[in-house]
């Protein structure tokens, strides 16, 4: 069977801004999906396309076997959405909104509603129109979640949820998993991203730039080293590969592809190594490193798009921290 | 607090101790002004526009000193006249005609002005969460209401001075012109700040402006009730305080001292509410609710209903009550108007017992084109719905675009046959009351029945623009206006016949007075089902979350 979510070099333009341009996303069954990118790189964008609120321009999207846009309403039985800023019908108290998108999508599970305002400390008889972010946030989350749909659409889903509910939350996303059900996750919390996802994709305006594994993202980019070696580390330079090479005090740090870490520990090994610490990129470095040189290069081409090793190795994650893209 | 202050370094050039309550009011003037770029000009032009005509359109009639006896003869002695229009005052002259003809308009024009505008820029930004973001910069506490209260208040003072102008730019006198002009004014300034307290009372900008337009009613009803029994109960009723300048007779001054002085006490009490109040609360709290959905919320037309019941409810009481008050004066008519032949003239030439079908004839075109707003603004809710989100959430369900368009229009048309039948029966009732026999009952309801396809036409017409061009959704209210100008004004400005006929309200046959034409009521129906495809086709090809 087809994977619930295939987008394929998907294009929208709103007048002269292209909110897509060439994103590719597939989300296959039973997985928990990453869906990455800073604000106005095109996730919400992706999403309602997905959910028939927009026409693309160009290119093909395909949701659980069916077109998106024609099929909207039968497919929407088998989802549930969770807007990123979701807006209630202040008149409603958020129990009655529950019940309403459940009804309007065909169902709910009862006990799990009666769960899911528990564990969320969510009080149903509240007006929308009284709620915090949050709390208005917890209301489209259970009613979602209150769902036994096949697919979960979660756009930025905790904004606004302090650090017990996003834990609640994380707990939910694992047993939605454990049911067998596929969840897009777009987010901006990496630490939440790191704990759920099975793959993830990174975007940026509009194109997907790296996607896969957070295994395998890691593998295509560099592993930072620092060694401590008892004669001067020279010639690491000439080792293909490596990269931001800094000498401080007899250590010696630098970055490595990971198809060249053996050659590199080789090289320092042969000089004698009295300490030595590598670690991969976090998701935080793989992200950071995506859009770190963002406000010079807005319209850097294929080279950036095949999230090369080397194209990121020139910038390098400490500098990027350092220099505070956001 | 000052101490407080005063530690600060003085920001926005303000000094510390103004930096409590004002501070950024200047910056907030020029904000609304931006954002009303539209609204305001649209505002000002509209009424200034038709009271200009109006008055125009009442030169030249009136030229000899026994036409303006006639005319004074007969609607002093009718109580629908002065309910209408004010206390006969100065009638022996053209002005205090003129003014008789424009005091509605420009009265009820300016208020609702007021009104529209305070709410625009107190409860509505503060609902809508933006008063949050203003007040967390470097903002006073009462800046945003200042600001609100300078740009409304400014925009009366601009349309009672473009009135005044415009009355001695058709001749007549300037010291009576220009009281008439400052006494509007007056007035506006009373309903903003009217406005500005309802709008610290409730916590939703709905409730504020119906809380506005219900002082704006009872204003109207207590100075209607004391210039027909002459017996002072005017002076309760700012209305009543304006009307008492007498502009082209006495020209006295001092009754503005009234409404200026009520504009600062209760400009007083609203900045005082605010005060006592948290940012986005109302004095009135809000009760809980049900924790589960009833049955009704299961489907589109049962979230529509339930959204527009209580606005349903009060169109319908409203238009029942309007139906009373213009149905109850049926039987003095005929008196009235066979001695204004102008009037009559107004009513479709009518003579002998025609001159009641006539009245029950305009008069139900009247309600029926506030039944047409009814209609729009039920419609419009749709891109409300659409730009707060909620279109999208109920789209992500199993609902379709056809089925959530249909429902909400839906709930439209029953809602507008609902408020058209009570518009039809209050005047029913009201003449089988006065007159003592419900022999006209049947007639009177079917009067206003016949609008429903033209009605229809106005709602298809919105839901048309929604469908395809969201953001060109005022353009139906336009509509609305020119089918309330060629209505009601269209004999006094001499509007063409063909032209007149444009409007689904004029071409519907007028009953009782005219016969019954099917063809058109067919023709109007045919062409509110193609406006509701055109608006189902439109919505289903376009984005959505674009309105």
């Amino acid at each position: 069977m087809n994977a619930p979510i295939v987008v394929e070099q998907l294009h929208k333009s709103f007048g002269s801004t292209h909110a897509l341009d060439g994103l590719d996303l597939t989300v296959d069954h039973g997985e928990v999906h990453g869906f990455l990118g800073p604000n106005g790189s095109g996730k919400s964008t992706t999403i309602r396309v997905l959910l028939g609120l927009l026409r693309p321009d160009a290119g093909s999207a395909t949701l659980l076997g069916g077109d998106p846009w024609r099929d909207a309403a039968s497919l929407h039985r088998r989802l549930a959405y969770v807007p990123g800023d979701v807006a209630l019908w202040p008149g409603l108290t958020g129990g009655e909104v529950i019940d309403l998108i459940g009804r309007l999508r065909g169902g709910l599970n009862q006990a799990k509603r009666a769960e899911l305002l528990t564990d969320f400390e969510l009080d149903p008889a509240k007006k929308s129109r009284t709620y915090s972010k949050g709390n208005r946030q917890k209301v489209a989350l259970v009613a979602a979640l209150a769902s036994d749909a096949e697919l979960l659409i979660l756009d930025e889903p905790t904004n606004g949820l302090d650090p017990l509910m996003e834990e609640v939350f994380q707990t939910w996303i694992r047993r939605a998993k454990d049911e067998g059900r596929t969840v897009l996750l777009s987010s901006h919390i990496l630490a939440e991203v790191e704990a759920l996802c099975d793959r993830v994709s990174i975007i940026r305006a509009g194109r997907t730039v790296q996607s896969g594994t957070l295994a395998d993202l890691r593998h295509l980019t560099s592993t930072t080293v620092t060694a401590e070696t008892a004669r001067p580390a020279d010639g690491l330079a000439g080792i293909a590969g490596v990269s931001d090479l800094e000498r401080v005090d007899g250590r010696v740090t630098f970055t490595v592809d990971t198809d060249h870490l053996d050659e590199a520990v080789g090289h320092l090994s042969a000089l004698g190594i009295r300490s030595l610490q590598a670690h991969p990129p976090t998701l935080e470095e793989l992200f950071l490193r995506q859009y770190g040189d963002r406000l010079p290069a807005q319209d850097d081409e294929p080279a950036r798009l095949a999230g090369s090793a080397a194209g990121a190795g020139d910038a390098g994650p400490g500098r990027h921290r350092g220099g505070g893209d956001q | 607090m000052t101490t407080a202050t005063a530690e600060r370094p003085a920001v926005a050039g303000g000094s510390p101790a103004r930096a409590s309550g004002l501070t950024g009011t200047g910056h907030l003037v020029r904000l609304f002004l931006r954002l009303d770029r539209v609204h305001l000009p649209l505002w000002l032009l509209g009424i200034v526009g038709i009271v200009a005509f109006s008055a125009s359109a009442v030169q030249g009639l009136y030229d000899t000193p026994e036409l303006r006896a006639g005319y004074a003869a007969t609607v002093t002695g009718s109580p629908a006249a002065i309910v209408m229009s004010g206390p006969p005052q100065a009638l022996d002259t053209v002005g205090g005609i003129t003014l008789f003809e424009i005091n509605l308009t420009s009265a009820v024009g300016i208020a609702l002005m007021a009104i529209f505008l305070t709410v625009r820029h107190t409860r509505a930004e503060e609902e809508a969460g933006r008063t949050e973001l203003l007040r967390a910069g470097v903002l006073g506490r009462h800046a945003p209401l200042a600001a609100a209260l300078i740009v409304v208040g400014a925009a009366s003072i601009l349309v009672g001075a473009l009135i005044a102008v415009s009355l001695v730019g058709l001749g007549l006198p300037v010291g009576g012109s220009v009281l008439f002009g400052a006494a509007m004014a007056c007035l506006g300034l009373v309903f903003v700040a009217v406005t500005a307290v309802a709008a610290q009372v409730t916590e939703h900008a709905r409730a504020a402006l119906g809380l506005g337009i219900a002082v704006l009613g009872v204003a109207w009803g207590l100075r209607s009730f004391g210039d027909i029994r002459e017996n002072g109960v005017s002076w309760l009723s700012p209305v009543g305080w304006v009307q008492a300048v007498n502009a082209y007779g006495d020209q006295r001054w001092w009754p503005l001292l009234l409404p200026l002085a009520a504009a600062a006490v209760l400009t007083v009490v609203a900045v005082l509410l605010t005060r006592r109040r948290d940012v986005g609360a109302g004095l009135v709290a809000t009760r809980p609710g049900s924790p589960r959905a009833s049955t009704v919320l299961s489907s589109v037309p049962g979230l529509a209903l339930v959204q527009q019941r209580s606005s349903i409810f009060w169109w319908t009481v409203g238009l029942f009550l309007a139906g009373l008050a213009f149905g109850s004066f049926g039987n003095e008519i005929s008196t009235m108007l066979e001695d204004n032949p102008t009037l009559s003239d107004a009513l479709g030439g009518a003579t002998g017992d025609d001159l009641i079908d006539a009245y029950f004839g305009l008069i139900m075109l009247i309600l029926v084109l506030i039944v047409a707003c009814f209609a729009v603004s039920s419609v419009h809710r749709l891109r409300v719905e659409e730009s707060a989100a909620r279109t999208e959430l109920a789209l992500s369900t199993h609902t379709s675009r056809t089925a959530w368009l249909l429902g909400w229009l839906a709930v439209t048309a029953l809602g507008s046959l609902l408020v058209l039948v009570a518009a039809g029966v209050g005047v029913a009732v009201a003449d089988t009351l006065v007159s003592g026999s419900a022999g006209r009952f049947g007639e009177l309801v079917g009067a206003s029945l016949v609008y429903l396809p033209a009605v229809g036409v106005l709602g298809g017409l919105a839901a048309a623009l929604y469908g395809w061009l969201p953001r060109l959704g005022a353009l139906a209210w336009v509509v609305v206006a020119g089918c309330f100008v060629v209505g009601w004004l269209g004999d006094l400005l001499k509007i063409p016949e063909a032209v007149r006929d444009l409007s689904p309200f004029n071409s519907t046959p007028r009953l009782p007075q005219e016969a019954m034409d099917w063809s058109v009521v067919l023709l109007l129906t045919v062409l509110a089902l193609v406006l509701l495809g055109l608006a189902v086709a439109g919505f289903r090809r376009r984005d959505v979350g674009s309105a």
